[in-house]
């Protein structure tokens, strides 16, 4: 009994020192942005709520409402339409069985290792071709595609687990193709499918360097690519920018928090099964 | 396109015999209809751009001249000059800090950790996963001002009588990749302890209960129980962080640019800065496959390995 007490003992310090390990750098930046405006902080210095201001002054210069409503605009131009083409993918492969999806999953399965700087020279010169270059296009249409192993691979796990009967019932009673996904497959993902919303938001949110090559102008980039070009502009202030990245990196947090279930089932399944 | 129309006409021919089999066939080939959207965007920005990437790689071009074949010769220079090899050494040393330390930790605290299910362990674990949530640059950008000459850890270091030990870590030849590393592990140890945790959650505890009755003390109860219990998630934690080292970007672009010198100068640095500030299109491709070919190389017998048990 008291080796076990002790062994909790152990467990809890070690998680306390995770949380700080992980913490300790949101709280440097937070004691950094909460000094006084245009000064040098050094080390860990106490925040002092007089300086809150610097968060009104860093959203104004951050231009955050313009970067919020570019970022959406992405999450819309690429959640959705890989949402749908996941779907309609892993149908295919796990339900409808169709005949050399077996090739097409493992051609989509090595795309998992291809790493974005392999392909960020070659996409740069295809999406100057179309004329994309500086919109909001040439970060969407690469992005859906890069979406897709990972996607196809959830979806068709997710689907593979709905028990064939409930198929073969459907077909009995005569529902098309079309039909037993939309009334019998889709009710049933609706969990797998926010989970992959989740994911595939933060992702988009996140992308950095398809924002950094595509788009010249941050405002028309993703939350992360902005944050760059953000450091860019006021990295010596270093109160403002730790103000202004906060501000930044706030949503995700937010989105996370509001949907942490979702999160942590998506990526701690989904890293499994892929 | 062509060839799915062939088929179905095709089997419509059939049709007239009243066969089972090919209505049934009809029924497959027509389900590629909601395979394709995915395929024909997987093909147009992922497997045409990866083409090009080999075709590239073959060429001396500044992106807008005309460009010369040159055969091997963006791949023998990766090899050839010290420069560019460098790279691909930092990009291994780097998983010293993003695969080895990171596993080792998580599989230690992970372990440490087993037995907690109280509320407030599921709110710890919850903060956990932070460093997947924000945008990697924003944690750069928090990692370079703890890492600055004034910052938390030389002021740490200067507090409790180290200052001599005290220095610019992103400036430092010798401390910038091994710092830069550092991060990496910030990002991925969370993570893997998270999951590996939910991996030794399933672990029959009968299998403790029976370790115990043998008399196996905590050490002997890993590597019996434990770790064999685990294997699966141990794999993916490998997996996923050495993609993470090879393909660093995001970190090492905010943090040092590959600097100072080329001290913290890794392949996906190379590439974006071959491509586009140098503009060598054709080694910058060249490096994206032989970056790409390092990633496989390293995983497929990680993999192998896994299946083999």
């Amino acid at each position: 009994m008291k080796a076990r007490k002790a062994e909790l003992m152990v467990g809890r310090a070690v998680l306390a020192f995770m949380v700080v390990f992980t913490l300790a750098p949101f709280v440097a930046l937070v004691s950094a942005a909460l000094q006084e405006a245009g000064s040098n902080p050094t080390g860990l210095a106490w925040p002092d709520l007089r300086n809150i201001g610097n968060f009104k002054t860093a959203f104004q210069v951050a231009h955050l409402p313009e970067l919020t409503l570019s970022s959406v605009l992405l999450v819309l131009m690429v959640v959705p339409a890989a949402l749908v083409m996941a779907s309609l993918a892993g149908y295919a492969i796990a339900v409808r069985r169709v005949p050399l999806g077996g090739i097409a999953f493992v051609v989509l399965l090595a795309g998992l290792t291809i790493p974005f700087e392999s392909l960020i020279t070659p996409l740069y010169y295809q999406m100057r071709d179309y004329g994309l270059l500086n919109t909001r296009w040439a970060i969407a249409l690469p992005l859906i595609a890069l979406f897709m192993p990972f996607g196809v691979v959830w979806m068709r796990a997710h689907f593979q687990g709905v028990p064939r009967e409930l198929t073969e019932a459907a077909e009995v009673d005569g529902a098309s193709s079309w039909r037993l996904l939309w009334s019998v497959h889709l009710p049933l993902a609706r969990p797998a499918l926010t989970s992959l919303a989740v994911l595939f938001s933060l992702w988009t949110w996140n992308q950095f360097i398809l924002a950094l090559v595509m788009v010249e102008d941050p405002l028309r980039r993703t939350m992360a690519g902005a944050l760059g070009a953000f450091r860019g502009q006021y990295g010596p202030d270093l109160v403002l920018m730790s103000a202004g990245s906060l501000l930044i990196m706030l949503p995700t947090i937010l989105v996370f928090v509001a949907f942490q279930k979702h999160f942590a089932a998506a990526l701690l399944q989904g890293s499994v099964k892929g | 396109m062509s060839r799915r129309s062939g088929t179905v006409s095709g089997s419509r021919r059939r049709d007239r015999s009243l066969s089972a089999g090919a209505r049934r066939r009809r029924r497959e080939w027509t389900g590629w209809l909601y395979l394709a959207p995915a395929m024909v965007f997987y093909g147009l920005f992922v497997l045409q751009p990866l083409g090009r990437s080999v075709q590239y790689s073959l060429y001396d071009w500044n992106g807008i001249g005309v460009a010369r074949f040159v055969g091997m010769d963006n791949y023998i220079k990766i090899f050839d000059e010290p420069d560019r090899l460098t790279t691909l050494v930092h990009a291994f040393e780097l998983m010293l800090f993003y695969t080895v330390l990171s596993v080792v930790l998580a599989l230690a605290a992970a372990t440490l950790t087993r037995r907690l299910s109280s509320g407030a362990a599921h709110a710890a674990r919850t903060v956990l996963f932070l460093p997947q949530v924000v945008p990697l640059v924003g944690a750069a950008i928090a990692w370079s001002w703890l890492y600055s000459s004034d910052g938390v850890i030389n002021e740490t270091l200067r507090g409790v009588g180290l200052g001599q030990l005290a220095r610019p870590w992103l400036g430092d030849f010798d401390t910038a990749l091994p710092a830069v590393g550092f991060v990496g592990t910030w990002v991925m140890l969370g993570f893997c302890m998270l999951l590996l945790s939910t991996g030794m959650a399933k672990i029959d505890p009968a299998l403790y209960d029976a370790a115990r009755v043998d008399g196996a003390g905590p050490v002997a109860e890993f590597f019996a129980v434990t770790l064999p219990g685990v294997r699966r998630e141990l794999t993916v934690c490998v997996t996923l962080t050495m993609i993470a080292a090879l393909a660093s970007f995001d970190v090492v672009y905010v943090m040092t640019s590959g600097g100072p010198g080329r001290a913290t100068a890794v392949p996906g640095v190379e590439i974006y800065q071959l491509a586009f500030t140098q503009a060598k299109v054709g080694a910058a491709s060249a490096m994206g496959v032989v970056l790409m070919v390092l990633v496989l190389a390293v995983i497929l017998p990680i993999q192998r390995l896994m299946r083999e048990r």
